[in-house]
Protein backbone atom coordinates (compact mmCIF):
# COMPACT_ATOMS: atom_id res chain seq x y z
CA UNK A 1 0.00 0.00 0.00
CA UNK A 2 1.62 3.42 -0.71
CA UNK A 3 2.08 6.16 2.03
CA UNK A 4 -0.08 8.31 0.20
CA UNK A 5 -1.85 8.73 -2.95
CA UNK A 6 -4.85 10.78 -4.51
CA UNK A 7 -7.69 8.70 -6.82
CA UNK A 8 -9.17 10.89 -9.48
CA UNK A 9 -8.64 13.90 -7.23
CA UNK A 10 -10.04 16.89 -8.62
CA UNK A 11 -10.03 20.46 -7.44
CA UNK A 12 -11.95 23.55 -7.81
CA UNK A 13 -11.29 27.20 -7.12
CA UNK A 14 -15.26 28.82 -7.58
CA UNK A 15 -16.31 27.69 -10.95
CA UNK A 16 -12.58 27.02 -12.33
CA UNK A 17 -11.68 23.42 -12.22
CA UNK A 18 -8.16 23.43 -11.44
CA UNK A 19 -7.60 19.62 -11.71
CA UNK A 20 -9.18 16.77 -13.71
CA UNK A 21 -8.74 13.34 -11.93
CA UNK A 22 -5.02 13.48 -10.93
CA UNK A 23 -3.88 9.82 -9.70
CA UNK A 24 0.16 9.80 -7.92
CA UNK A 25 1.26 7.80 -5.18
CA UNK A 26 4.45 8.30 -2.93
CA UNK A 27 5.86 4.70 -1.10
CA UNK A 28 7.38 5.25 2.19
CA UNK A 29 10.66 6.92 2.11
CA UNK A 30 10.36 7.88 -1.67
CA UNK A 31 11.40 11.14 -3.17
CA UNK A 32 8.82 12.28 -5.63
CA UNK A 33 9.02 15.11 -8.31
CA UNK A 34 6.37 16.73 -10.03
CA UNK A 35 6.67 18.85 -12.53
CA UNK A 36 4.88 21.14 -15.17
CA UNK A 37 4.80 24.51 -16.55
CA UNK A 38 3.02 27.61 -14.76
CA UNK A 39 -0.33 26.73 -14.02
CA UNK A 40 -0.27 23.24 -14.69
CA UNK A 41 -1.91 22.42 -11.70
CA UNK A 42 1.05 21.22 -9.14
CA UNK A 43 0.34 24.06 -6.53
CA UNK A 44 -3.44 23.15 -6.22
CA UNK A 45 -2.24 19.56 -6.13
CA UNK A 46 -0.36 20.55 -2.95
CA UNK A 47 -2.73 22.78 -2.03
CA UNK A 48 -5.07 20.10 -1.76
CA UNK A 49 -3.02 17.27 0.13
CA UNK A 50 -2.30 19.36 2.58
CA UNK A 51 -5.78 20.42 3.29
CA UNK A 52 -5.83 24.27 2.29
CA UNK A 53 -8.32 23.28 -0.45
CA UNK A 54 -11.14 20.88 0.47
CA UNK A 55 -11.54 18.22 -1.35
CA UNK A 56 -13.41 14.76 -1.37
CA UNK A 57 -12.31 12.79 1.41
CA UNK A 58 -11.82 9.22 -0.24
CA UNK A 59 -9.51 11.52 -3.53
CA UNK A 60 -6.52 11.47 -1.22
CA UNK A 61 -5.58 8.81 1.20
CA UNK A 62 -2.85 8.50 3.81
CA UNK A 63 -2.28 4.79 5.03
CA UNK A 64 -5.48 4.09 3.78
CA UNK A 65 -7.76 6.99 5.67
CA UNK A 66 -9.22 9.03 3.63
CA UNK A 67 -8.37 12.49 4.48
CA UNK A 68 -9.47 14.40 1.22
CA UNK A 69 -11.84 16.70 3.19
CA UNK A 70 -9.86 17.19 6.65
CA UNK A 71 -8.03 21.03 7.09
CA UNK A 72 -4.64 21.91 7.01
CA UNK A 73 -4.28 21.48 11.17
CA UNK A 74 -5.88 18.32 10.88
CA UNK A 75 -4.05 17.36 7.81
CA UNK A 76 -0.34 18.15 9.79
CA UNK A 77 -1.32 16.42 12.83
CA UNK A 78 -1.08 13.57 10.99
CA UNK A 79 2.42 13.93 9.97
CA UNK A 80 2.23 15.81 6.27
CA UNK A 81 4.27 19.00 6.38
CA UNK A 82 4.46 22.10 3.82
CA UNK A 83 6.73 24.44 2.47
CA UNK A 84 4.65 26.61 1.16
CA UNK A 85 4.82 28.16 -2.14
CA UNK A 86 6.94 31.74 -1.92
CA UNK A 87 8.41 30.54 1.45
CA UNK A 88 5.27 32.62 3.55
CA UNK A 89 7.65 33.06 6.58
CA UNK A 90 5.97 35.00 9.85
CA UNK A 91 7.28 38.44 9.43
CA UNK A 92 5.95 39.16 12.87
CA UNK A 93 8.39 36.07 14.25
CA UNK A 94 12.43 35.48 14.72
CA UNK A 95 13.97 32.88 12.28
CA UNK A 96 14.03 30.84 15.71
CA UNK A 97 10.51 31.55 16.66
CA UNK A 98 9.53 30.78 12.47
CA UNK A 99 11.33 27.06 13.59
CA UNK A 100 9.61 26.63 16.91
CA UNK A 101 5.77 27.49 15.17
CA UNK A 102 6.71 24.39 13.07
CA UNK A 103 6.51 22.18 15.78
CA UNK A 104 3.23 23.84 17.58
CA UNK A 105 1.02 21.72 19.96
CA UNK A 106 2.96 18.71 18.66
CA UNK A 107 4.73 15.90 21.14
CA UNK A 108 6.16 13.56 18.21
CA UNK A 109 9.21 12.61 18.72
CA UNK A 110 11.67 12.41 15.98
CA UNK A 111 15.08 13.49 14.16
CA UNK A 112 13.96 17.07 13.90
CA UNK A 113 14.80 19.75 16.54
CA UNK A 114 15.83 23.10 16.60
CA UNK A 115 19.74 22.11 16.81
CA UNK A 116 19.32 19.48 13.93
CA UNK A 117 18.17 22.07 11.86
CA UNK A 118 20.78 24.44 13.03
CA UNK A 119 23.51 21.18 11.79
CA UNK A 120 21.08 21.54 8.11
CA UNK A 121 21.37 25.06 7.59
CA UNK A 122 23.75 26.88 9.70
CA UNK A 123 23.18 29.88 8.65
CA UNK A 124 20.71 30.00 10.47
CA UNK A 125 21.69 29.79 13.89
CA UNK A 126 23.87 33.24 12.99
CA UNK A 127 20.47 34.76 12.33
CA UNK A 128 18.04 33.35 14.56
CA UNK A 129 17.25 36.47 16.79
CA UNK A 130 16.82 38.47 13.11
CA UNK A 131 12.89 38.81 11.75
CA UNK A 132 12.77 35.55 9.16
CA UNK A 133 11.56 38.16 6.58
CA UNK A 134 15.27 40.23 7.07
CA UNK A 135 16.96 36.94 5.61
CA UNK A 136 17.71 36.63 1.87
CA UNK A 137 15.60 34.70 -0.78
CA UNK A 138 17.70 31.43 -0.02
CA UNK A 139 17.82 31.80 3.74
CA UNK A 140 14.48 31.97 3.82
CA UNK A 141 13.75 29.27 2.15
CA UNK A 142 15.84 27.25 4.49
CA UNK A 143 13.92 28.71 7.60
CA UNK A 144 10.85 27.22 5.62
CA UNK A 145 12.10 24.06 5.62
CA UNK A 146 13.48 24.31 8.56
CA UNK A 147 9.88 25.11 9.93
CA UNK A 148 8.36 22.17 8.12
CA UNK A 149 11.08 19.57 9.33
CA UNK A 150 10.43 20.59 12.95
CA UNK A 151 7.03 18.69 13.04
CA UNK A 152 9.09 15.82 11.95
CA UNK A 153 6.91 15.32 9.48
CA UNK A 154 5.99 11.70 8.06
CA UNK A 155 6.00 13.38 4.35
CA UNK A 156 7.32 16.38 3.69
CA UNK A 157 5.62 18.55 0.52
CA UNK A 158 7.90 21.05 -1.07
CA UNK A 159 6.19 23.75 -3.34
CA UNK A 160 8.39 25.59 -5.83
CA UNK A 161 11.76 25.98 -3.28
CA UNK A 162 13.77 27.10 -6.42
CA UNK A 163 11.11 30.10 -7.28
CA UNK A 164 13.18 33.61 -7.67
CA UNK A 165 15.90 31.98 -6.09
CA UNK A 166 19.71 32.35 -7.97
CA UNK A 167 20.83 28.64 -9.46
CA UNK A 168 23.81 28.63 -6.80
CA UNK A 169 21.16 29.07 -4.04
CA UNK A 170 18.85 26.53 -5.37
CA UNK A 171 21.66 23.71 -5.54
CA UNK A 172 22.48 24.77 -1.58
CA UNK A 173 19.12 24.21 -0.80
CA UNK A 174 18.86 20.67 -3.00
CA UNK A 175 22.24 19.78 -1.03
CA UNK A 176 20.24 19.25 2.14
CA UNK A 177 17.86 16.62 0.66
CA UNK A 178 20.16 13.78 1.80
CA UNK A 179 20.12 14.55 5.15
CA UNK A 180 16.13 15.11 5.33
CA UNK A 181 15.93 11.39 2.95
CA UNK A 182 18.09 9.65 5.72
CA UNK A 183 15.70 11.28 8.52
CA UNK A 184 13.03 8.83 7.15
CA UNK A 185 10.62 11.61 5.80
CA UNK A 186 9.12 10.47 2.21
CA UNK A 187 9.28 13.60 0.27
CA UNK A 188 7.62 15.64 -2.98
CA UNK A 189 8.70 18.29 -4.49
CA UNK A 190 7.09 20.74 -6.75
CA UNK A 191 9.71 22.24 -9.60
CA UNK A 192 9.26 23.57 -12.52
CA UNK A 193 13.50 22.83 -13.48
CA UNK A 194 13.22 19.59 -15.23
CA UNK A 195 16.80 18.83 -14.34
CA UNK A 196 16.95 19.94 -11.04
CA UNK A 197 14.09 17.43 -10.50
CA UNK A 198 15.51 14.28 -12.35
CA UNK A 199 18.73 14.65 -10.03
CA UNK A 200 17.06 14.23 -6.32
CA UNK A 201 13.73 12.10 -7.66
CA UNK A 202 13.38 8.54 -7.49
CA UNK A 203 9.98 9.18 -9.47
CA UNK A 204 8.82 11.96 -11.85
CA UNK A 205 5.19 12.99 -12.50
CA UNK A 206 4.38 15.28 -15.37
CA UNK A 207 1.52 17.85 -15.02
CA UNK A 208 -0.50 19.70 -17.28
CA UNK A 209 -3.41 21.45 -18.03
CA UNK A 210 -4.57 19.99 -14.40
CA UNK A 211 -3.70 16.30 -15.53
CA UNK A 212 -0.80 13.75 -15.14
CA UNK A 213 0.24 13.39 -18.64
CA UNK A 214 3.50 11.79 -17.84
CA UNK A 215 5.26 9.59 -15.57
CA UNK A 216 8.29 7.09 -14.54
CA UNK A 217 11.60 6.74 -12.94
CA UNK A 218 14.01 9.52 -14.43
CA UNK A 219 16.07 6.79 -16.27
CA UNK A 220 13.04 5.92 -17.63
CA UNK A 221 12.55 9.12 -19.48
CA UNK A 222 13.78 11.01 -21.94
CA UNK A 223 13.94 14.72 -22.02
CA UNK A 224 11.93 14.73 -25.50
CA UNK A 225 8.85 12.74 -23.85
CA UNK A 226 8.95 14.80 -21.21
CA UNK A 227 9.21 17.92 -23.05
CA UNK A 228 6.11 17.06 -25.29
CA UNK A 229 4.09 16.00 -21.56
CA UNK A 230 5.70 19.53 -20.17
CA UNK A 231 4.72 21.88 -23.30
CA UNK A 232 1.97 19.75 -24.94
CA UNK A 233 3.95 20.11 -27.90
CA UNK A 234 5.53 18.12 -30.27
CA UNK A 235 9.04 19.22 -31.14
CA UNK B 1 -3.73 74.79 40.03
CA UNK B 2 -0.77 72.36 41.70
CA UNK B 3 0.61 71.11 38.64
CA UNK B 4 2.31 68.24 39.52
CA UNK B 5 -0.50 67.12 41.57
CA UNK B 6 -2.87 67.42 38.13
CA UNK B 7 -0.16 65.08 35.81
CA UNK B 8 -0.08 62.97 38.66
CA UNK B 9 -3.71 61.96 38.61
CA UNK B 10 -3.99 61.99 34.39
CA UNK B 11 -1.28 59.30 34.48
CA UNK B 12 -3.15 57.50 36.99
CA UNK B 13 -6.50 57.77 34.86
CA UNK B 14 -4.24 56.94 31.97
CA UNK B 15 -4.03 53.65 33.54
CA UNK B 16 -7.78 53.22 33.26
CA UNK B 17 -7.62 53.94 29.91
CA UNK B 18 -5.16 51.49 29.42
CA UNK B 19 -7.42 48.59 31.07
CA UNK B 20 -10.27 49.79 29.09
CA UNK B 21 -8.15 49.55 25.63
CA UNK B 22 -5.76 46.40 26.44
CA UNK B 23 -8.03 43.68 25.50
CA UNK B 24 -9.25 45.81 22.36
CA UNK B 25 -5.87 46.21 21.30
CA UNK B 26 -5.10 42.21 21.46
CA UNK B 27 -8.28 41.40 20.00
CA UNK B 28 -7.94 43.78 17.22
CA UNK B 29 -3.76 43.29 17.01
CA UNK B 30 -4.80 39.45 16.34
CA UNK B 31 -7.71 38.91 14.08
CA UNK B 32 -8.08 43.01 13.26
CA UNK B 33 -11.67 42.69 14.59
CA UNK B 34 -12.92 45.96 15.83
CA UNK B 35 -14.83 45.21 18.77
CA UNK B 36 -18.13 48.13 19.09
CA UNK B 37 -19.37 46.22 21.76
CA UNK B 38 -16.21 46.32 24.07
CA UNK B 39 -17.56 49.07 25.99
CA UNK B 40 -20.40 47.33 26.87
CA UNK B 41 -18.88 44.06 27.60
CA UNK B 42 -16.31 46.36 30.54
CA UNK B 43 -20.23 47.38 31.80
CA UNK B 44 -21.53 44.08 31.98
CA UNK B 45 -18.48 42.84 33.65
CA UNK B 46 -18.78 45.74 36.34
CA UNK B 47 -22.43 44.45 36.78
CA UNK B 48 -21.26 40.86 37.29
CA UNK B 49 -18.65 42.07 39.87
CA UNK B 50 -21.39 44.41 42.06
CA UNK B 51 -23.71 41.27 41.38
CA UNK B 52 -20.92 38.98 43.38
CA UNK B 53 -20.01 41.82 45.85
CA UNK B 54 -24.07 42.48 46.68
CA UNK B 55 -25.43 38.86 47.04
CA UNK B 56 -22.25 36.93 48.18
CA UNK B 57 -20.69 40.14 50.29
CA UNK B 58 -17.66 39.46 48.91
CA UNK B 59 -14.57 42.11 48.99
CA UNK B 60 -14.34 43.42 45.23
CA UNK B 61 -11.17 41.89 44.90
CA UNK B 62 -11.87 38.56 45.52
CA UNK B 63 -15.12 38.87 43.21
CA UNK B 64 -12.82 39.77 40.90
CA UNK B 65 -10.98 36.99 40.99
CA UNK B 66 -13.92 34.71 40.53
CA UNK B 67 -15.27 37.19 37.46
CA UNK B 68 -12.19 36.27 35.55
CA UNK B 69 -13.00 33.17 34.35
CA UNK B 70 -16.54 33.51 33.97
CA UNK B 71 -15.37 36.72 31.83
CA UNK B 72 -13.16 34.13 29.80
CA UNK B 73 -15.49 31.86 29.16
CA UNK B 74 -18.03 34.63 28.45
CA UNK B 75 -15.47 35.74 25.27
CA UNK B 76 -14.49 32.33 24.52
CA UNK B 77 -18.15 31.17 23.43
CA UNK B 78 -18.87 34.86 22.36
CA UNK B 79 -15.66 34.54 19.75
CA UNK B 80 -16.30 30.56 18.79
CA UNK B 81 -19.82 31.01 18.24
CA UNK B 82 -20.58 34.23 17.28
CA UNK B 83 -17.19 36.41 16.22
CA UNK B 84 -15.58 33.86 14.40
CA UNK B 85 -18.66 33.45 11.59
CA UNK B 86 -18.20 36.98 10.82
CA UNK B 87 -14.66 37.07 10.38
CA UNK B 88 -13.57 37.30 6.53
CA UNK B 89 -12.24 39.21 3.63
CA UNK B 90 -14.93 41.57 4.44
CA UNK B 91 -14.99 43.92 7.03
CA UNK B 92 -18.48 45.22 7.56
CA UNK B 93 -19.65 41.99 9.31
CA UNK B 94 -17.81 41.80 12.56
CA UNK B 95 -18.47 45.92 12.97
CA UNK B 96 -22.37 45.46 12.37
CA UNK B 97 -22.63 42.14 14.45
CA UNK B 98 -20.91 43.72 17.22
CA UNK B 99 -22.58 46.71 17.43
CA UNK B 100 -26.00 44.96 17.35
CA UNK B 101 -24.39 43.13 20.05
CA UNK B 102 -23.51 46.74 21.66
CA UNK B 103 -27.62 47.65 21.52
CA UNK B 104 -28.54 44.22 22.82
CA UNK B 105 -26.21 44.34 26.33
CA UNK B 106 -27.34 47.71 26.95
CA UNK B 107 -30.79 46.88 26.71
CA UNK B 108 -30.41 43.83 28.43
CA UNK B 109 -28.69 45.73 31.23
CA UNK B 110 -31.47 48.11 31.46
CA UNK B 111 -33.59 45.33 31.31
CA UNK B 112 -32.36 43.75 34.16
CA UNK B 113 -30.57 46.41 36.58
CA UNK B 114 -32.71 49.36 35.30
CA UNK B 115 -31.17 52.77 34.28
CA UNK B 116 -29.78 53.45 38.23
CA UNK B 117 -26.48 54.36 38.14
CA UNK B 118 -24.31 51.71 40.65
CA UNK B 119 -21.34 52.08 42.01
CA UNK B 120 -19.16 48.53 43.55
CA UNK B 121 -18.23 49.16 47.10
CA UNK B 122 -14.67 48.86 48.38
CA UNK B 123 -15.09 49.86 52.01
CA UNK B 124 -12.50 52.20 53.49
CA UNK B 125 -10.32 51.96 49.99
CA UNK B 126 -12.66 54.85 48.62
CA UNK B 127 -11.56 57.17 50.47
CA UNK B 128 -7.87 55.90 50.97
CA UNK B 129 -4.93 58.18 49.89
CA UNK B 130 -1.02 58.14 50.12
CA UNK B 131 0.39 61.56 50.57
CA UNK B 132 4.00 62.12 49.45
CA UNK B 133 5.26 65.89 50.34
CA UNK B 134 2.49 67.84 48.13
CA UNK B 135 1.23 65.25 46.30
CA UNK B 136 -1.84 63.12 47.13
CA UNK B 137 -2.93 60.14 45.18
CA UNK B 138 -5.57 57.53 46.36
CA UNK B 139 -4.97 53.97 46.79
CA UNK B 140 -7.88 53.05 44.02
CA UNK B 141 -5.85 55.17 41.43
CA UNK B 142 -2.77 53.75 42.37
CA UNK B 143 -3.86 50.71 42.16
CA UNK B 144 -5.76 50.87 38.84
CA UNK B 145 -2.55 51.99 37.53
CA UNK B 146 -0.45 49.61 39.12
CA UNK B 147 -3.00 46.40 37.55
CA UNK B 148 -2.46 48.27 34.02
CA UNK B 149 1.05 48.09 34.22
CA UNK B 150 0.98 44.77 35.44
CA UNK B 151 -1.47 43.48 32.62
CA UNK B 152 0.19 44.97 30.02
CA UNK B 153 3.82 42.89 31.16
CA UNK B 154 1.94 39.98 31.54
CA UNK B 155 0.14 40.20 28.05
CA UNK B 156 3.43 41.20 26.77
CA UNK B 157 5.39 38.28 28.25
CA UNK B 158 2.15 36.11 26.63
CA UNK B 159 2.69 37.56 23.51
CA UNK B 160 6.18 37.02 22.80
CA UNK B 161 8.13 34.12 25.22
CA UNK B 162 5.34 31.43 25.50
CA UNK B 163 4.19 28.99 22.57
CA UNK B 164 0.43 30.38 22.47
CA UNK B 165 1.81 34.10 21.88
CA UNK B 166 3.84 32.95 18.81
CA UNK B 167 0.74 31.38 17.52
CA UNK B 168 -1.60 34.55 18.19
CA UNK B 169 1.32 36.72 15.88
CA UNK B 170 1.93 33.66 13.66
CA UNK B 171 -2.21 33.48 13.07
CA UNK B 172 -2.16 37.70 12.94
CA UNK B 173 0.46 37.59 10.06
CA UNK B 174 -1.25 35.22 7.72
CA UNK B 175 -3.46 32.46 9.36
CA UNK B 176 -3.56 30.33 5.84
CA UNK B 177 0.23 29.51 6.56
CA UNK B 178 -0.89 28.86 10.30
CA UNK B 179 -3.25 26.39 8.84
CA UNK B 180 -0.17 24.67 7.56
CA UNK B 181 1.80 24.09 10.99
CA UNK B 182 -1.38 22.82 12.81
CA UNK B 183 -2.77 25.99 14.29
CA UNK B 184 -6.66 26.50 13.94
CA UNK B 185 -6.90 29.80 13.62
CA UNK B 186 -10.44 30.23 15.41
CA UNK B 187 -9.61 28.24 18.26
CA UNK B 188 -6.92 30.87 18.67
CA UNK B 189 -9.13 33.60 18.42
CA UNK B 190 -11.47 32.08 21.28
CA UNK B 191 -8.62 32.33 23.21
CA UNK B 192 -7.85 35.68 22.87
CA UNK B 193 -11.21 36.71 22.79
CA UNK B 194 -11.21 35.06 26.41
CA UNK B 195 -8.06 36.94 27.59
CA UNK B 196 -9.53 39.87 26.14
CA UNK B 197 -12.60 39.59 28.52
CA UNK B 198 -10.33 38.67 31.42
CA UNK B 199 -8.40 42.06 31.22
CA UNK B 200 -12.03 43.39 30.65
CA UNK B 201 -12.69 42.24 34.32
CA UNK B 202 -10.50 43.93 35.52
CA UNK B 203 -10.70 46.78 34.57
CA UNK B 204 -14.86 46.48 35.38
CA UNK B 205 -13.47 46.39 38.45
CA UNK B 206 -12.17 50.18 38.64
CA UNK B 207 -14.22 51.15 36.32
CA UNK B 208 -17.38 50.39 39.29
CA UNK B 209 -15.46 51.44 42.08
CA UNK B 210 -14.30 54.81 41.18
CA UNK B 211 -17.10 55.94 39.86
CA UNK B 212 -21.07 55.72 39.21
CA UNK B 213 -21.56 53.31 36.47
CA UNK B 214 -25.09 52.50 34.17
CA UNK B 215 -26.04 50.52 31.28
CA UNK B 216 -25.41 53.34 28.85
CA UNK B 217 -21.95 54.10 29.63
CA UNK B 218 -20.36 51.80 27.43
CA UNK B 219 -19.54 52.81 24.45
CA UNK B 220 -18.45 56.35 25.67
CA UNK B 221 -15.60 54.07 27.51
CA UNK B 222 -15.21 52.21 24.26
CA UNK B 223 -14.35 55.70 22.29
CA UNK B 224 -11.49 56.13 24.92
CA UNK B 225 -10.03 52.75 24.76
CA UNK B 226 -10.04 53.55 20.94
CA UNK B 227 -8.37 56.78 21.42
CA UNK B 228 -5.82 55.67 23.48
CA UNK B 229 -4.83 52.34 21.17
CA UNK B 230 -4.35 54.74 18.14
CA UNK B 231 -2.10 57.11 20.10
CA UNK B 232 -0.20 54.55 21.26
CA UNK B 233 0.23 53.18 17.90
CA UNK B 234 -1.73 50.20 16.54
CA UNK B 235 -0.15 47.13 17.87
CA UNK B 236 1.74 48.13 20.48
CA UNK B 237 0.86 47.60 24.69
CA UNK B 238 3.04 49.85 25.71
CA UNK B 239 2.27 52.70 23.07
CA UNK B 240 -1.42 51.77 24.19
CA UNK B 241 -0.46 52.79 28.58
CA UNK B 242 1.39 55.88 26.57
CA UNK B 243 -1.93 56.43 24.60
CA UNK B 244 -3.96 55.96 27.85
CA UNK B 245 -2.05 58.49 29.83
CA UNK B 246 -1.61 61.37 27.09
CA UNK B 247 -5.57 60.76 27.50
CA UNK B 248 -5.68 61.12 31.09
CA UNK B 249 -3.44 64.07 31.37
CA UNK B 250 -5.16 66.11 28.34
CA UNK B 251 -8.40 65.19 30.49
CA UNK B 252 -7.35 66.64 34.00
CA UNK B 253 -5.49 69.61 32.77
CA UNK B 254 -8.28 70.34 30.51
CA UNK B 255 -10.75 69.72 33.88
CA UNK B 256 -8.10 71.59 36.38
CA UNK B 257 -8.78 74.68 33.90
CA UNK B 258 -12.35 74.66 33.50
CA UNK B 259 -14.57 71.60 34.62
CA UNK B 260 -16.68 71.63 31.28
CA UNK B 261 -13.52 71.16 29.46
CA UNK B 262 -12.94 67.89 31.00
CA UNK B 263 -13.71 65.22 28.29
CA UNK B 264 -13.53 67.79 25.55
CA UNK B 265 -9.36 68.34 26.62
CA UNK B 266 -9.06 64.58 25.99
CA UNK B 267 -10.61 64.60 22.60
CA UNK B 268 -8.57 67.56 21.22
CA UNK B 269 -5.67 65.67 22.40
CA UNK B 270 -6.51 62.64 20.56
CA UNK B 271 -6.79 64.64 17.36
CA UNK B 272 -3.97 66.40 17.66
CA UNK B 273 -2.09 63.35 17.55
CA UNK B 274 -3.84 62.27 14.82
CA UNK B 275 -2.91 65.92 12.85
CA UNK B 276 0.80 65.22 13.45
CA UNK B 277 1.63 61.63 14.43
CA UNK B 278 -1.33 59.78 12.53
CA UNK B 279 0.36 56.39 13.10
CA UNK B 280 0.37 57.31 17.03
CA UNK B 281 3.33 57.45 18.74
CA UNK B 282 4.85 53.35 18.60
CA UNK B 283 3.33 51.82 15.79
CA UNK B 284 4.29 48.08 15.43
CA UNK B 285 7.36 48.05 12.54
CA UNK B 286 5.47 45.37 10.60
CA UNK B 287 2.50 46.06 9.30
Amino acid sequence: MALLETHGLTAFYRDFQALFGVDVSLDAGETLAIVGANGAGKSTLMRSISGVLINGARQILFEGRPIGALAAPQVMALGIAMVPEGRKLFPSLSVEENLLIGRYGRTTKGPWSLETVYRLFPILKERRNNPGTALSGGQQQMVAIGRALMSNPRVLLCDELSLGLAPVVIRDIYAAFPAIRESGASIVVVEQDIGQAMKIADRLYCMMEGRVTLSGRPSELNRAAIHAAYFGADS
Amino acid sequence: MNWADTILQGILLGGLYALFAAGLSLVFGIMRLVNLAHGDLIVLAAYLILVLVDTLHLNPFVALVIAMPIMFGVGWLLQAYVLNRTLGPDILPPLLVTFGLSVVLQNGLLQAYSADSRRIPSGYLDTASISIGSLHAGVMPLLTFVSAVAVILILNRLLYATELGRAFRATSDDAVTAGLMGIQPHRTFAIATGIAMTIVAVAALYLGTRSNFDPTIGPARLIYAFEAVIMGGLGSLWGTLIGGIILGMAQTIGGAINPEWQILAGHIAFVLVLLFRPRGFFPRAVD
